[in-house]
């Protein structure tokens, strides 16, 4: 189609049509002021802080919703739209919390930015502000409705991306609320955990359960030994907390800082990540070779194994029985480390720094305790971790980069591409591959099961056998791709699923978008994976079974992959849930 | 069979015609058949519509039959007298669809003043019996579609007539049909929005409980011309009888075959169902209705796009309140042009208002577009009772705006009321007399429009709030400086930044009294006094020297705050009172003032 002429602020532009006037506007320099308004979410038009003029209309109109046409003259920054834009954002501020300087998003808060930017600088209208309670019974996951202000991003990420509909507005008028359905509380609500309302809320009305207070307790208790590993997308993200672009490895900086911190062991969750490849492969050609059932499907993501117990129970039967990477090198520190070392698994303190909210759900659950204690005891996300690191005074990005400590921290490059989407399925089938045929997969990167499409899909050749694959991630996606499975069974042998968008890079513990960034934006996760690739290919090592730490813990504990003792240790099994969720088919 | 009497005119010029002839031939033709008992037969003098002679005059009912022939009386003994049904062909006055009402309720005031077309069978048929419909003409202008036009050809008529929206906004029907029309198919939906939802407002209700028909028929016309086989009503619960009376009517039309596959033997399938609200008032806006009817939470959504284009479950939606439905059938069957010769310029046709408050006559009321609110309420709402002065009058429900006694004279139409600050809306008419307090009028409707804001906006959820506050506080006697600004700046700023039409018009009962009565709120925030004497904060009661000491305020007083010796005059202690205003009443000798 040819291009149109708009006017913005009396100057003509030739623009694409079919497009918003927001959409439009940002192409050509001008960023107006929004709020609710999310690049990945339907538009929603209610906060009303994007409004314009345009010419012939009798009101304003909400630019992230009016499509541009021929001729139309737009204004963004009148006298008038200025005060009317200054004044809706002070409505919002005055029914929320006066008190930026002690929440937990101050700084990061996306209101707070607008705030400033509209000049709100006295007040005119404050009056009753509304006071709920904040449901914290959520091991992940905070609801605080006080700090809301219904821009009802996270009631749309978590029915369009997530599919999961637990949140939406409850009451009418002033009393709008945003909760799960009947109001009960989120920890008995079918809430995954994921965290992403968290990512994309832009006050702190959603938090993760912060554990920082009981890390710094144990931190300072003397009787322990304090023990900490940390996921591989933590390293790839905890930079941007500090100020960094997205994209930078910060490995090394967060072990020295860890140890800085006052852990006297800090591992690597990609060991336990390789622990989980080894034996994820050979409970795989178990099953391809008839014992269990097929396809299986990864069980790494906590958010997506919490999904499927209320959402998906008919397919328990598919779901890998491997604990996730963070439960298997928790389970290894109270039971393998804990006997090296001649202490008791109760004086262990096991921390783990994860990108994931759903990780502090996971932690909690009693199927996977370890001799009656749990494998982590305290779960922080990356936000909570690069928090405790500069309230401790800690220099984060000009620290001397540390190496891990053994017995659990070496990786080989496959369990390093565990934090992005398609990399468990792209690690899995590289052990697998070789276990199968005896082989060495030449061609080690599956490029069919990277990147960020919502289902991608795959096959690879063992033996003259065609295995069938799929990824997925987010779990809306996973919906549709289980449909695809309930439809023809057969369609694939193995299939992996994240529950956030992107994989764990993505996760609801990752921190918050900078100035100028957008939640989720797919270009920061983009950059966050391909460090993690970058890590990859400049390993030795790239095989999870290669990995001599695994292979020494196979050696000197768990004898060989699939063993009584690992099953003890590294398996579990997963029971359907109530309440169950439902998926409105379309 | 009736007892009729029929009045043959024998002026000179009739005469002249051989009227006294058509007489004789009358009682010869009655008494042929045995009648001639049950017909008076009278005569007289000139009627004076010279040039129609000769006539008859049919009672009851009035009918004039001019330039009868011989031939003629046979077939108005027998369609007439016998069958009791009039002859439209030979009337003098063509026999309009609303005639009938007319001819049984014509001689009461109330209603002679009224136009009655889509109210036209409320109140004279059953409206359980689709019968009575049907010999009223029911279901002819569907017949007449169905056989005799195309699609383009209704929707070419609708436009034509110049029908707008009646559910508040005024767009015009035809271009809506059209609109809808012109989108690929084949799923489409028709939906009526009986999601009547003002406080005070009863048009619908009355129209589906009295007329179910009508509209069923004005959505099945509708169905066809844009090509949909699917109808829903969305109606609230809280309207159980006309939900009730919808269920008989679809019922009764599907078994006429006038609801369901090939109707009236034609290849058109068309039915209807109901689905009920939940009593928001916010699912009256057409895009939160939608969700509604889709299983979610009754929230508005931008538009465009356009129910037309993008409606009920994605596909293409026509949406039309209960009263537009209501006209379509007149309008299929009397014409486009007809239609378009009653009301204004640009609003057409009549418009049903349901007149409220302090006015001897309230109830429905239906009049021609461009009647005056003074006609509305002094010639059919038969003006204020008691003597009274009439302050304001209220239009548009909730959301509409007050109008002073000056602007009496406004003619009911869309821009007419607009330009004074006020809406159509969906027809809600409330009379104020001296008694009404401006400020706390406005609070009042706020109040209700506030809580039932479906909270997704901002500044109809948090504006409105804030608004509610103030007026909360300026009738407490609370009001501070800079309050009426205050309201003006957010009222402006809440028109036009809300997401629909709820927010949009919400401001309006609080900006017009602000524009016609600021001096109200001046008086309460400045003086602190309600002029009214309604907003009770402000009420000072003290007892004046009339005063013969009987005591019966001191006993009445609910708080002690009368003191005073028998005989003597009393006192009320202003900071006890709590301004109950019970002293007040039951004072016999006026000694009691109150300012």
């Amino acid at each position: 189609m040819s291009k149109i002429t708009i006017y913005i602020n009396g100057k003509p532009y030739k623009v694409e049509p079919g497009q918003t006037i927001m959409q439009a506007a940002d192409k050509l320099g001008f960023h107006i002021p929004r709020l609710c308004y999310h690049p990945k979410l339907s538009i929603e038009g209610a906060c009303r802080v994007c409004i314009v003029e345009v010419e012939g209309m009798k009101n304003y109109v909400a630019s992230c919703a009016f499509p541009v046409s021929d001729g139309m003259k737009i204004r963004t920054n009148t006298l008038e739209l200025r005060q009317a834009r200054r004044d809706i954002v002070e409505l919002l501020l005055d029914n929320h919390p006066q008190d930026c300087h002690v929440c937990e998003r101050n700084g990061t808060c996306e209101l707070q930015r607008l705030s400033y930017s509209m000049g709100i600088r006295n007040r005119h209208f404050e009056g009753q502000r509304k006071d709920y309670p904040a449901d914290e019974s959520s091991e992940a996951v905070i609801r605080d409705p006080n700090r809301c202000i219904l821009c009802g991003r996270c009631v749309r990420l978590c029915s369009e991306i997530q599919q999961i509909h637990n949140l939406s507005q409850a009451y009418r008028g002033f009393k709008t609320v945003v909760m799960p359905a009947y109001n009960i509380p989120m920890k008995d609500s079918v809430c995954s955990c994921c965290g992403q309302c968290v990512n994309v809320c832009p006050t702190a009305a959603f938090l993760e359960k912060n554990h920082t207070k009981e890390v710094f307790a144990a931190l300072n208790d003397p009787s322990l030994v304090k023990v900490v590993q940390f996921a591989p997308s933590v390293r790839a993200a905890i930079g941007e907390a500090f100020g960094l672009e997205p994209g930078h490895n910060m490995e090394g900086q967060l072990v020295a800082a860890l140890r800085r911190l006052g852990f006297d062991y800090v591992f690597d969750t990609q060991s336990g990540a390789d622990l989980t490849i080894t034996e994820e492969a050979s409970e795989f050609l178990e099953r391809l070779q008839g014992k269990g059932k097929l396809p299986m499907i990864t069980s790494c993501s906590s958010a997506w194994m919490k999904c499927m117990e209320q959402f998906h129970p008919d397919l328990i039967d598919n779901i890998s029985t491997c604990k996730s990477p963070m439960s298997m090198t928790g389970a290894m520190v109270k039971t393998y480390f804990a006997r090296r070392l001649k202490v008791s698994p109760e004086k262990i303190c096991s921390v783990a720094v994860m990108c994931c909210t759903a990780k502090k759900y996971e932690a909690a659950r009693p199927e996977l305790m370890v001799d009656g204690l749990r494998a982590v005891d305290y779960v922080v996300t990356t936000r909570e971790a690069a928090w405790m690191i500069k309230s401790a005074g800690i220099d984060f990005l000009n620290i001397i980069p540390e190496p891990f400590d053994e017995p659990l921290g070496i990786s080989s490059g496959a369990g390093v591409i565990f934090g992005t989407t398609g990399g468990v399925m792209e690690a899995a089938l590289r052990s697998a591959y070789e276990l199968f045929t005896g082989q060495t997969l030449v061609d080690i990167e599956v490029q069919a099961v990277r990147g960020f499409e919502a289902i991608k899909e795959g096959k690879v050749v063992m033996d003259g056998q065609e295995i069938r694959v799929a990824v997925t991630h987010g779990l809306g996606n996973a919906s549709k791709l289980l449909d695809m499975v309930r439809e023809d069974p057969k369609r694939y042998h193995f299939i992996e699923i994240m529950g956030c968008p992107g994989g764990c890079i993505g996760g609801g513990g990752q921190p918050y978008a900078g100035v100028n960034a957008i939640p989720l934006d797919e270009d920061a996760l983009k950059k966050r994976a391909q460090v993690l690739y970058d890590l990859d290919r400049h390993r030795t090592i790239r095989r999870s079974h290669e990995n001599p730490a695994v292979q020494r813990l196979y050696k000197e504990f768990l004898q060989r992959p699939l063993s009584p003792i690992s099953h003890k240790y590294l398996h579990t099994h997963y029971k359907a849930k109530e309440p169950r969720g439902v998926i409105p088919r379309s | 069979m009736m007892e009729y009497a029929i009045t043959i005119c024998e002026g000179p010029t009739c005469i002249g015609r051989h009227a006294d002839r058509l007489r004789a031939i009358l009682l010869e033709e009655l008494a042929k058949r045995g009648l001639k008992d049950h017909v008076r037969i009278n005569i007289s003098g000139c009627l004076g519509m010279c040039h129609k002679g000769p006539f008859l005059v049919v009672n009851p009912g009035y009918t004039i039959y001019g330039g009868v022939t011989e031939s003629d009386i046979p077939v108005i003994v027998e369609e007439h007298i016998v069958k009791d049904r009039p002859i439209a062909r030979l009337a003098v006055q063509e026999d309009h669809l609303f005639n009938r009402f007319y001819r049984i309720f014509g001689d009461v005031g109330f209603f002679g003043k009224q136009m009655r077309i889509t109210l036209r069978n409320c109140g004279i048929i059953d409206p359980e019996n689709i019968d009575d419909y049907l010999a009223l003409r029911g279901y002819e202008a569907l017949a007449k579609v169905l056989t005799e036009m195309t699609p383009q050809q209704v929707i070419a008529e609708v436009k034509q007539s110049g029908l707008r929206g009646r559910g508040g906004a005024g767009f015009p029907t035809g271009l809506k049909w059209e609109l809808t029309a012109k989108q690929p198919g084949p799923e489409k939906y028709v939906i009526c929005n009986a999601d009547e939802g003002d406080p005070g407002a009863f048009m619908d209700r009355s129209a589906i409980e009295g007329d179910p028909h009508t509209i069923l028929e004005g959505m099945i016309i509708g169905g066809y011309a844009i090509g949909s086989n699917h109808g829903i009503v969305y109606i609230r619960a809280e309207y159980p009888l006309a939900v009730r009376r919808l269920e008989i009517a679809i019922q009764q039309a599907r078994q006429h075959n006038l609801l369901g596959k090939g109707i009236l033997g034609t290849n058109f399938d068309f039915d209807i169902e109901i689905r009920l609200g939940a009593g928001a008032f916010v699912c009256g806006e057409e895009t939160a209705l939608i969700q509604s009817i889709e299983g979610a939470r009754g929230m508005p959504r931008p538009r465009p796009p356009f129910p037309a284009t993008s409606g009920l479950f994605g596909k293409p939606t026509l949406i039309n309140n209960v009263e537009t439905w209501a006209n379509i059938p007149v309008i299929i069957l009397e014409g486009a042009k007809w239609f378009s010769s009653i009301g204004t310029e640009t609003s057409k046709g009549t418009k049903v208002f349901a007149l409220a408050g302090c006015v001897v006559n309230t109830g429905l009321v239906e009049v021609p577009m461009g009647t005056t609110i003074r006609q509305v309420v002094y010639d059919i709402g038969g003006g204020i009772p008691g003597g009274k002065r009439l302050t304001a009058v209220q239009t548009g429900g909730p959301s509409g705006g007050c109008l002073p006694e000056s602007y009496l004279d406004t003619p009911v139409d869309y821009e007419s009321l607009a330009k004074a600050g006020s809406i159509m809306g969906s027809g809600g008419m409330i009379v104020m007399d001296e008694t009404a307090c401006m400020v706390d009028v406005a609070r009042f409707f706020l109040e209700f429009t506030q809580s039932e804001s479906c909270g997704k906006c901002t500044p109809c959820r948090e504006g409105t709030k804030r608004m509610l506050e103030i007026l909360e506080r300026i009738v407490q006697g609370k009001g501070r400086p800079g309050d009426i600004e205050r309201l003006e700046r957010l009222g402006n700023m809440i028109k036009k930044a809300s997401l629909c039409g709820l927010g949009q018009s919400a401001p309006n009962p609080v900006l017009s009294t602000i524009r016609h009565f600021r001096d109200e709120y001046q008086q309460h925030i400045e003086q602190k006094r309600c002029p009214a004497g309604v907003c009770k904060a402000l009420l000072t009661y003290t007892i004046t020297d009339a005063c013969v000491g009987c005591g019966a305020c001191k006993k009445v007083c609910p708080v002690g705050a009368i003191s005073g010796t028998k005989k003597e005059k009393h006192v009320i202690d202003q900071a006890k009172c709590i301004r109950c205003g019970q002293c007040y009443t039951t004072c016999k000798f006026n000694a009691i003032s109150r300012s």
